[in-house]
C-alpha cells in the first residue's frame, strides 16, 4: 500500500529527506495529544521578544539580504523613491542606492522578464509586484521562463529569483484587485510558493526565498502589513531563516485539525478559541507557511491525532489550496478520518465591491467556528 | 471571423464590397512583386523594402532627431498664435458648453476628493489639469463612435452626456448604477454612450480597442449603408510601457483598424516621472515605428485637441481604416488617486507653478474673455450653479437604495447557474422565515428584489 501511494505523483510533494511513514495506528484507537498549552502562541513577552509589524519584518529581511549578498537587488514599480506602494521597501533606496533598489516603468511583463533574465545571468533579484493581481500581466515570465528554464536547460541555468507582493483580497477594491493566486502558482512544478502569516513567517520565509537557488513566489497579504506580531530573539537575528515545506503548529489540539495559510491562520486561531469557549473542543491550527512544497507529513500527523480535518483559505473554492489539502489527506490519511473533511474557502463569485458582500465572500472567524462545530457534530 | 479575402468570388455580387476589399488588398500586396534587381542601389529584403545601401557605418541616434513638434492653436494666455488657424465653425454656445463641462469635472473632482477623505466613498481619482484633453477630444467624436477609457477621462463621460446623477450613482454604488455596484468608484461605463466600462488592470483596453475597431471595420464591410465609425482609446504615458500598448499598436497597424489612440502624457505615472518611464521622444515617436500616422498636441489647448482629434478621426476612416496616434501633453496637477500623496515625490511648488501658469480651463477662459463672451460674473455664476448641481446629485445618490438582492447572484454567467438559483431560493426562505433578523429595506424592492426580473 505504501509503495503504491508513493508512486502517485502527489507523493513527490513530500520532501525526500523525510520519507513517508506508513500509518500503523487503527482508526478506533484513541488519540493522544500534548496539552494545548505547550504549543499555544504566547503574547506575554519574555525578555528579548519584541513586537514587529509584518511590513517591518519584510523590510528587515530585504535589508539583511541586500546587505549580505551583493547579488541581491530589488526591482519593481514604486519600490525606490516612493518606498514601495505599501512601504515594504522603505529606506532601502537611501541605504543601498539606486543600483540595488530600482524603480521600474509600468511594465509587469517587462520588469518580470528583466529580473528573470538577471537571475538566469546569475544575479538574485527580488521582483516586487504592486499586487499579484497585476502579476497576471507577467505570468508567462514567471511560469514559462522562471519555473521551467532550469529543467529545460538541462540544469545548467539556475534561476534564483524571488517574486513577492501582496496577494488576495484587501478592502473595497473589487474583483480585479482581490484574487488569491496560491493555487495558481502552487500548481507549477519548478516554483516554490510560500504564504507568510506572522512577522516571523514573513522574515524567515522571505530570507529563505532570496537565498534559495530556485524561483520562489512569496504571497504576502496587504491586510497583514500593519499587524504587529511578537518576534523571538532568534528571529530578530540576521541569520534567521525558515525552511520550506515545513508547517507550524500555531495551536495544538486533539479534536480537529485546521490547516490554513496566510491571513486565515489568525482567523482560525480566533475561531479555535471560540470553539473552545462555546463547545469545549480543542482545535489544532496548522499554519502551512509553505504552499509548495506542502508539509503533508504535518497534516497527516495531526489528522492521526484528531480524526477531523478542515482546510481554511481565502481563494476560490474550485481547484484551490483547500481542495489540494483535502485530496492529500484523502490519499495519505483517509483511514484516520472520522468524518468527511471540509474546506472553508472564498465564495464562488468575482469578488464584490459592496462591503457587506465582500465580507461574506471570504471566511470569517464565525464561519470557521461554525463549520468546525458542524464537522465535529458538537 | 474571416475578412473573406480567400474567397473573392463570393463577394463579386456586391460591387461596393469588392471595391473596399480591393482598397484593403492594395495595402497588403507590397511584397508580391518583391525581388532584388541586379545593380539596384536599394535593398529589397521582405522586412525593409526600399532601404538604400550605404557604405557608411552610422547608427541612428535618437538624440540627433529633433523632438516631434507640439501642435497648438492658442498660447497659455489664450491668444491665438496663428490667425489663419483660429477656431472656426464652432458656435459660442458649444464653446461655453465645453468650458462648463471642464468646470463641472474640476468642481466634482474637488468635492468627491474631499468626500473620500471624509470616508463617504472608498476611492476617487481626479483629473485636474487634463480636462482639456478629455473634453476637447470627445467633442470631436460622434455619438456612434466607440470609446475605451483608462480611468482619468471623467471629461469624456461628461462631454458625451453622462449626467451628474450617473457619476454619483456609480460612485455611491447604488441601485441606479448601471454597473450594479460591482466596481470601484470611477470605473464608469455606459452602453448608451458607447463607452466600455473602465477596467483596472493597466493597458488592457489598448489591444481591446484595436479589436473593437477591427469589428467596426468588418461591420462596415458587411453593411455599407452604415455610417463609418471609429474607436477612440485613451491611456496614459505610463500605461504605454505595458506590453499591451506595443502589441495593440502593431496589430492595429497590420490589420488596418480604424482606431484613434489618444495618449494623455501627464508627466507622472503615480510617482514615476517620464524620465524614469521612457527614454525616447515621448509616446508619439513610437507611433512612427509602428507605421502609424502620429501627431503631438498641446493638451492644455482644447481647440488644438479637438481639431487634431477631428482630423485623426477622418484619417482613421481613410483607405478602409487605419490607426492614428495622438499624444496630448499636459501636467497631472492632481495626486494619482486618493491613495496617493504626490508631494512625497515632487515639489509642491512645481505643482502650484503648473496650476498657475498653464491650465486648460484658465486658458479657454482667457480666450473666451478676449472674445467678450465670458466675464467674472458669468464665471462666478457658473461655478456656483455647478457646485449646487453636484452637491444635489451627491445628496440624492447617497440616499438611494442599494441594488436589488437578486444582483448578489446575477451576471457571474449569462444565465443563473443551478447552484445560484438554489442559493437564491434558500436566501428567500430565510428572509421569509426570519423577517425580523434581516432588514432588507435598504435594497431596491426589498424582499421582492430577490425574485428573478
Amino acid at each position: 500500500m505504501v509503495t503504491s501511494r508513493l508512486l502517485r505523483p502527489a507523493s513527490r510533494l513530500l520532501t525526500p529527506s523525510r520519507p513517508f511513514i506508513a500509518p500503523i495506528r487503527s482508526v478506533l484507537q484513541p488519540t493522544a495529544s500534548l496539552p494545548a498549552i505547550v504549543n499555544r502562541r504566547r503574547y506575554a513577552t519574555p525578555s528579548g521578544v519584541k513586537e514587529v509589524a509584518v511590513r517591518d519584518a519584510l523590510n528587515e529581511a530585504l535589508a539583511e539580504e541586500l546587505e549580505s549578498n551583493e547579488k541581491v537587488f530589488v526591482l519593481g514599480e514604486e519600490v525606490a523613491q516612493y518606498n514601495g506602494a505599501y512601504k515594504v521597501t522603505k529606506g532601502l533606496l537611501d541605504r543601498f542606492g539606486e543600483k540595488r533598489v530600482i524603480d521600474s516603468p509600468i511594465t509587469e511583463s517587462g520588469f518580470a522578464g528583466l529580473t528573470v533574465g538577471a537571475a538566469l545571468a546569475g544575479l538574485h533579484p527580488v521582483c516586487e509586484f504592486m499586487t499579484f493581481n497585476f502579476a497576471m500581466q507577467a505570468i508567462d515570465q514567471i511560469i514559462n521562463s522562471a519555473a521551467k528554464t532550469h529543467y529545460m536547460s538541462g540544469g545548467i541555468q539556475p534561476c534564483n529569483i524571488t517574486f513577492r507582493g501582496p496577494n488576495g483580497f484587501a478592502a473595497g477594491v473589487a474583483a480585479q484587485h482581490s484574487q488569491d493566486y496560491s493555487s495558481w502558482y502552487g500548481s507549477i512544478p519548478g516554483l516554490k510558493v510560500v504564504a507568510p502569516w506572522s512577522s516571523e513567517d514573513a522574515k524567515g520565509l522571505l530570507k529563505a526565498a532570496i537565498k534559495d537557488p530556485n524561483p520562489v513566489v512569496v504571497l504576502e497579504n496587504e491586510l497583514l502589513y500593519g499587524t504587529p506580531f511578537p518576534m523571538s530573539e532568534a528571529a530578530q537575528r540576521d541569520d534567521f531563516v525558515l525552511p520550506f515545506g515545513k508547517a507550524k503548529i500555531e495551536r495544538a489540539g486533539k479534536d480537529l485539525t485546521i490547516v490554513t495559510l496566510s491571513r486565515c491562520v489568525g482567523q482560525a486561531l480566533t475561531a479555535a478559541e471560540q470553539m473552545k469557549r462555546d463547545y469545549g473542543v480543542e482545535a489544532e491550527v496548522i499554519n502551512l507557511r509553505s504552499v509548495k512544497p506542502m508539509d503533508v507529513e504535518a497534516i497527516v500527523k495531526s489528522v492521526k491525532k484528531t480524526g477531523h480535518l478542515m482546510a481554511v483559505e481565502s481563494g476560490f473554492p474550485s481547484f484551490g489550496v483547500g481542495a489540494e489539502i483535502l485530496a492529500l489527506t484523502m490519499e495519505y490519511a483517509f483511514d484516520y478520518l472520522d468524518a468527511p473533511a471540509v474546506r472553508v474557502t472564498g465564495a464562488e463569485v468575482p469578488t464584490p465591491y459592496a462591503q457587506g458582500l465582500e465580507n461574506m465572500s471570504f471566511p470569517s472567524e464565525d464561519l470557521i467556528a461554525k463549520y468546525g462545530a458542524k464537522l465535529l457534530r458538537v | 471571423m474571416s475578412l473573406g479575402l480567400s474567397k473573392p468570388t463570393s463577394l463579386l455580387r456586391n460591387p461596393s464590397r469588392v471595391q473596399i476589399l480591393q482598397r484593403v488588398s492594395t495595402r497588403q500586396t507590397r511584397w508580391n512583386s518583391l525581388s532584388q534587381r541586379p545593380g539596384s542601389d536599394r535593398v529589397h529584403f521582405p522586412g525593409a523594402v526600399n532601404s538604400k545601401f550605404t557604405t557608411q557605418l552610422a547608427f541612428e541616434h535618437p538624440s540627433t532627431h529633433p523632438a516631434m513638434p507640439t501642435y497648438r492653436v492658442m498660447d497659455s494666455d489664450g491668444v491665438v498664435v496663428d490667425e489663419s488657424r483660429k477656431p472656426s465653425g464652432i458656435s459660442n454656445e458649444e464653446i461655453v458648453t465645453w468650458y462648463r463641462n471642464m468646470l463641472t469635472v474640476s468642481i466634482m473632482d474637488l468635492i468627491m476628493f474631499d468626500a473620500q477623505r471624509q470616508g463617504r466613498l472608498s476611492f476617487y481619482m481626479v483629473s485636474a489639469g487634463e480636462e482639456g484633453i478629455a473634453i476637447g477630444s470627445a467633442s470631436a467624436l460622434v455619438p456612434e463612435d466607440v470609446i475605451f477609457c483608462q480611468y482619468r477621462e471623467t471629461g469624456v463621460f461628461q462631454q458625451r452626456g453622462f449626467k451628474l446623477s450617473d457619476f454619483m450613482n456609480q460612485l455611491f454604488a447604488n441601485c441606479k448604477d448601471e454597473g450594479k455596484g460591482r466596481n470601484m468608484p470611477v470605473h464608469y461605463g455606459s452602453g448608451k454612450l458607447n463607452i466600455h466600462t473602465i477596467s483596472s488592470p493597466l493597458g488592457t483596453q489598448i489591444p481591446q480597442a484595436a479589436g473593437a475597431a477591427y469589428a467596426l471595420k468588418i461591420q462596415a464591410l458587411q453593411d455599407p449603408n452604415m455610417a463609418p465609425r471609429v474607436v477612440a482609446c485613451y491611456f496614459g504615458e505610463g500605461a504605454a510601457s505595458e506590453g499591451d500598448f506595443h502589441a495593440a499598436l502593431n496589430i492595429a497597424a497590420t490589420r488596418s483598424c480604424p482606431v484613434v489612440f489618444i495618449c494623455r502624457n501627464n508627466g507622472y505615472a503615480i510617482s514615476t516621472s517620464t524620465l524614469e518611464q521612457y527614454r525616447g521622444d515621448g509616446i508619439a515617436s513610437r507611433g512612427i515605428g509602428y507605421g502609424i500616422d502620429t501627431i503631438r498636441v498641446d493638451g492644455n489647448d482644447i481647440f488644438a485637441v479637438r481639431e487634431v482629434t477631428k482630423e485623426a478621426r477622418r484619417m482613421a476612416l481613410e483607405d478602409g481604416g487605419k490607426p492614428v496616434l495622438v499624444e496630448a501633453m499636459s501636467y497631472r496637477v492632481s495626486h494619482h488617486s486618493t491613495s496617493d500623496d504626490s508631494f512625497a515625490y515632487r515639489a509642491k511648488v512645481e505643482v502650484e507653478d503648473w496650476k498657475r501658469r498653464d491650465n486648460p480651463i484658465t486658458r479657454l477662459r482667457k480666450w473666451m474673455q478676449q472674445q467678450g463672451m465670458w466675464d467674472e460674473e458669468k464665471e462666478k455664476e457658473a461655478r456656483s450653479q455647478i457646485r449646487k448641481d453636484v452637491l444635489k446629485a451627491f445628496a440624492e445618490a447617497e440616499k438611494e437604495k442599494r441594488a436589488p438582492l437578486r444582483d448578489i447572484f446575477s451576471d457571474v454567467y449569462e444565465d443563473l447557474s443551478e447552484e445560484s438559483k438554489r442559493q437564491m431560493k434558500e436566501l428567500g426562505r430565510l428572509l421569509d422565515e426570519y423577517p425580523e433578523e434581516y432588514d432588507v429595506s435598504g435594497f431596491e424592492g426589498g424582499r421582492k428584489g430577490l425574485s428573478e426580473p
